[in-house]
C-alpha cells in the first residue's frame, strides 16, 4: 500500500487546522480547526499503522478520540459560559489574562 | 620532672654563666593536698554568691566572702611553713587535678604548681585580699548590690590564685582571663556612670591587646616544646633557638604590658580608678596588675636565653616608670595621683625582672612590699573619701590629719614607705632595684634614681593637699574616722608597709626564690651598697624638699590653675596617651571602617541592587508579550514546534 496521499491528506487538514486556529476569532470555529487537526493526526496513526502492520497506532488514534470527546465536553462548556456572560464567543475578547 | 638524681643546676646557660633553674615537681602530700582547696573556697564562694543572687544572699554574702578567703589565706599560711620546712631541692610541688584538654597531641592538665614564687603571691593574694575584703564590708556598707560585689571579688580571688598556681601556661591563661573580666566587672561596678562604664570598657579591650600575646605566646610554647607546662619546657629550653626565644619574651612582654599597664598599653589604668576604692587597691595596685611581672618571673627559663626580650622588658619598665611618675605629679584626683604611682612602682618591678636572675628576686620582693603599701594608701584614699562624701579632688581635702587621725598616720606609713624613708619597707626594694639596675646600665640607673626622686615629689604633694595646709572643704562636709572594720586593715597594712623590709633580712627573699628563679653573683658595683642608699636617700630627700617648697608653703587653690607650663599641661592629659591612641589607632581604625561601610553601601549593595533592579526592567520588558490574545500564544507555540520540527529535519539529513 502506498501511503503517500493518505499522509498528504492528512497534512492538508492538519494544514488547514493550523491555520484556521490562528486566523479566526470565533471560539467555536477555533475549537472545530482544533478537531481537525486531531482528525488529521488521527489519519496519519492509522496509515502508520497499516504500514507497518501492527496495531500501535490504531490504538493510540482510539486514545486522542477519548481525549478529543473528553476536550469538547469541558472546552464547550467553557466557551458557553463565556458566551453567556460576555454575549460574543470571540477569543480577542476574552484577552483578561494578561500583563 | 620525675627523676630524683638531679641536681638543682643541672645546666649553665652559655652566656653570662649563671643557672637557670628546671623545675622539679614532687608530689603533693600532707597540708600540700590541700592546695586546690585554695582554689576552690573563693570559686564556691563567687558561685554561691552569684549563682544565688543579690537578694537571697544579701544577709551573708560578705561574711560568705570574707570567710573563704581567710580559709584560703589560712591554707596559704600552713603551706608557706611547711615548704620553709622542707630541703631547698624539693620546695616545687605538684599537684595533679585532672587532664583539661586531650586532643591528638596537645595536652593540658589542670595542675598546680606551688614553689617559692607562687607561694609569696599566695600570700599576698589572700592576706592582702582578706584584708580588703573585710575593709569592704565597711565600705560599701551602703551599697545595694554589696553582695554582687563581694561576689565579683572573690571571683578575682580564685581567678588570681589560678593564675599563680596553675602549672602551665594554658592554665595561667584561664586565670588571665579571669582576673581580666573581673577586673571589669569591678571597674564598670557602678555602671550607671558612664564614666565607669566606659572605663570598663577601655579596660577589657586595651588587655584584649595584651592578651593576644598571651595567647600566641602559649601556642608558640606548644609548637617549639609540644607542652605548655612549666617543668618540661624549663628542663629542654636551653635548646630551642634564640629566634624562638626572643620572640616568646617579646609575646610574653606585650602580656605583661596590657595587664600591668606598662607602657605602650598603660592608658587603661588611670581610667580604671572609676571602680570603688577597694577594687582599686586589690586589683589594679596590689594583685593583678602585679600579674604580667609574674609572667616574666615565672618565664625566667625563656628570658634567660634571650637578651633582646630581656632589654625589651627593661626599657619598657624604664619608661613606665618615669612616664607614670611624671602623670602622678600632675593629678588633682587623689586615686588617679595613686594610680600613676602605680604604674611607676610595676615599672621599677618590670625593670628589676629584665635584669634577669639578679633582679627575679628584687622584683619579687618590691611587688610584695608594694602590695602592702599602695593597698594600705589605697584604703587610706578610700577611707578619706569616705569622709569626704566621696570627694576625690585633692584640692578640696586640706588639713585632714586631725579630722582622720588613724587614716593619716597609716597612710603616712605608706607614704614613708613608698618614697623609701630608710628603715621602711620601700626604701630596702626600691634601694635594690635602683643599686641593680646600676649594675645593667648607668643610663637605666639614673631613670630609676630621677624616678625615686619624682616619687618622692608627687607622694610629698598628695600627703600635703590632703592632710596638711588650709581646709579647702566643700560646704556641708563634715569629716569623720571611717568604722573600726575599716582602719583595722589599713593599720595592719601600715604594720606590713613599716616592716616588710624584713623580708629582706640575711637575704631571706633572695634566697626563698632561688629554686625558683636561679642565682647569680652580684654584680660589681662602682660604689659600696650603703653609697647607693645614701645617693637614693638624697635624691628622695631632694624630691620631698621640692614638694614642700611648690606646694606645701603655698595655697593650694581650690581649682586647678590653668596658666601651667607644657609638661604639666602634657602630665595632666596622661602624656597624651589617649591621644596618640585615638591618633595612631582609633582614628585610622575609624577611618577603615567607615571606608569598608562605604564600599558595603556603594559597591556591595550595589551590585546586588543594580542585579536586581535590571531583572525588574527585564520583566517589565518581557512580560508585554503577555497580551492575553490566544492566537498569539498558538503562534508561539506553533513557531516552537516548527523550530523543533525543523532542527530534527536539520539533524537527520546532514
Amino acid at each position: 500500500m502506498d501511503p503517500t496521499p493518505f499522509i498528504g491528506l492528512s497534512a492538508i487538514l492538519f494544514t488547514i487546522g493550523c491555520i484556521g486556529v490562528l486566523v479566526r476569532r470565533n471560539a467555536i470555529v477555533i475549537f472545530m480547526c482544533v478537531e481537525l487537526m486531531l482528525n488529521a493526526s488521527n489519519l496519519a496513526l492509522v496509515t502508520f499503522a497499516r504500514v507497518h502492520g501492527n496495531l500501535d497506532g490504531q490504538v493510540a488514534a482510539f486514545f486522542v478520540m477519548v481525549v478529543a470527546a473528553a476536550e469538547v465536553v469541558v472546552g464547550l462548556a467553557i466557551i458557553m459560559t463565556i458566551f453567556r456572560t460576555r454575549r460574543s464567543a470571540s477569543v480577542d475578547d476574552a484577552s483578561l489574562l494578561k500583563y | 620532672m620525675t627523676s630524683s638524681s638531679a641536681s638543682l643546676f643541672p645546666r649553665l646557660a652559655e652566656e653570662g654563666g649563671h643557672a637557670v633553674p628546671v623545675i622539679h615537681q614532687v608530689p603533693a602530700d600532707g597540708v600540700f593536698a590541700l592546695l586546690w582547696v585554695i582554689i576552690a573556697l573563693p570559686a564556691l564562694g563567687a558561685a554561691i554568691i552569684l549563682l544565688g543572687g543579690g537578694n537571697r544572699t544579701k544577709g551573708f554574702a560578705h561574711l560568705l566572702g570574707c570567710a573563704t578567703v581567710l580559709g584560703s589565706f589560712a591554707i596559704s599560711l600552713v603551706s608557706f611553713f611547711a615548704l620553709l620546712g622542707r630541703d631547698e631541692t624539693d620546695r616545687s610541688v605538684g599537684q595533679f587535678l585532672w587532664t583539661w584538654v586531650d586532643a591528638g597531641s596537645f595536652r593540658a592538665d589542670m595542675a598546680l604548681l606551688y614553689d617559692p614564687l607562687s607561694a609569696l603571691f599566695l600570700l599576698l593574694i589572700t592576706g592582702v585580699g582578706s584584708l580588703i575584703h573585710l575593709y569592704s564590708i565597711g565600705y560599701m556598707e551602703h551599697d545595694e548590690r554589696r553582695a554582687r560585689f563581694f561576689g565579683y571579688l572573690n571571683l578575682f580571688v580564685a581567678a588570681m590564685l589560678m593564675l599563680v598556681l596553675s602549672d602551665n601556661y594554658l592554665g595561667v591563661f584561664l586565670g588571665w582571663e579571669g582576673v581580666g573580666l573581673a577586673s571589669y566587672l569591678l571597674i564598670g561596678f557602678w555602671q550607671h556612670k558612664p564614666s565607669a562604664a566606659v572605663a570598663a570598657k577601655k579596660a577589657f579591650v586595651v588587655n584584649r591587646v595584651g592578651d593576644i600575646g598571651m595567647a600566641l605566646g602559649t601556642m608558640l610554647v606548644f609548637a617549639t616544646f609540644g607542652t605548655v607546662a612549666f617543668a618540661p619546657v624549663s628542663e629542654v629550653a636551653g635548646e630551642a633557638p634564640t629566634a624562638t626565644m626572643t620572640a616568646l619574651g617579646l609575646l610574653f612582654l606585650l602580656a605583661a604590658c596590657g595587664k600591668s599597664a606598662q607602657v605602650p598599653l598603660q592608658s587603661w589604668l588611670l581610667d580604671a580608678m572609676e571602680g570603688p576604692t577597694p577594687v582599686s587597691a586589690l586589683i589594679h595596685a596590689a594583685t593583678m596588675v602585679t600579674a604580667g611581672v609574674y609572667l616574666v618571673v615565672r618565664s625566667n627559663f625563656i628570658y634567660d636565653y634571650t637578651e633582646v626580650a630581656q632589654t625589651a622588658v627593661v626599657v619598657v619598665g624604664t619608661v613606665t616608670l618615669l612616664w607614670g611618675a611624671i602623670i602622678g605629679c600632675a593629678k588633682d584626683d587623689i586615686k588617679k595621683a595613686l594610680a600613676g604611682s602605680t604604674m611607676s612602682q610595676i615599672g621599677y618591678m618590670m625593670l628589676a625582672a629584665g635584669l634577669g636572675p639578679y633582679g627575679y628576686a628584687f622584683a619579687i620582693f618590691h611587688l610584695l612590699t608594694h602590695g602592702f603599701f599602695k593597698a594600705n594608701m589605697f584604703l587610706g584614699a578610700g577611707s578619706v573619701m569616705h569622709a569626704m562624701n566621696d570627694d576625690v579632688d585633692m584640692r578640696h581635702y586640706g588639713a585632714l590629719q586631725k579630722a582622720v587621725p588613724v587614716t593619716f598616720l597609716t597612710f603616712a606609713m605608706g607614704y614613708l614607705a613608698i618614697i623609701g624613708f630608710p628603715g621602711f619597707s620601700g626604701f630596702w626594694s626600691k634601694d635594690k632595684i635602683i643599686e641593680a639596675s646600676f649594675g645593667e646600665s648607668t643610663l637605666v640607673g639614673l631613670c630609676a634614681l630621677v624616678g625615686a626622686g619624682i616619687t618622692a615629689f608627687y607622694m610629698t604633694r598628695v600627703m600635703l593637699m590632703t592632710f596638711f595646709g588650709q581646709k579647702r572643704w566643700e560646704e556641708g562636709v563634715h569629716p569623720h574616722e571611717s568604722p573600726k572594720i575599716m582602719t583595722v586593715p589599713l593599720i595592719v597594712l601600715a604594720a606590713l608597709s613599716v616592716l616588710g623590709g624584713l623580708l629582706l633580712f640575711g637575704d631571706f627573699v633572695t634566697d626563698w626564690l632561688t629554686p625558683a628563679v636561679g642565682a647569680v653573683a652580684h654584680h660589681e658595683l662602682a660604689f659600696a651598697p650603703w653609697v647607693f642608699s645614701l645617693i637614693v636617700t638624697v635624691v628622695v630627700a631632694v624630691g620631698v624638699t621640692i614638694a614642700w617648697l611648690t606646694v606645701g608653703r603655698n595655697e593650694v587653690p581650690r581649682t586647678a590653675p590653668q596658666n601651667v607650663s607644657f609638661v604639666t599641661r602634657a602630665a595632666r592629659a596622661d602624656l597624651y596617651g589617649d591621644a596618640l591612641n585615638e591618633e595612631l589607632l582609633m582614628r585610622p581604625g575609624d577611618r577603615f571602617v567607615t571606608g569598608l561601610v562605604g564600599f558595603d553601601d556603594k559597591g556591595v549593595d550595589g551590585v546586588v541592587n543594580g542585579t536586581g533592579t535590571a531583572f525588574a526592567g527585564m520583566s517589565g520588558t518581557f512580560r508585554k508579550l503577555q497580551t492575553g490574545y490566544v492566537r498569539s500564544y498558538a503562534l508561539s507555540v506553533l513557531s516552537g514546534a516548527v523550530l523543533v520540527v525543523v532542527a530534527l529535519l536539520a539533524v537527520n539529513l546532514t
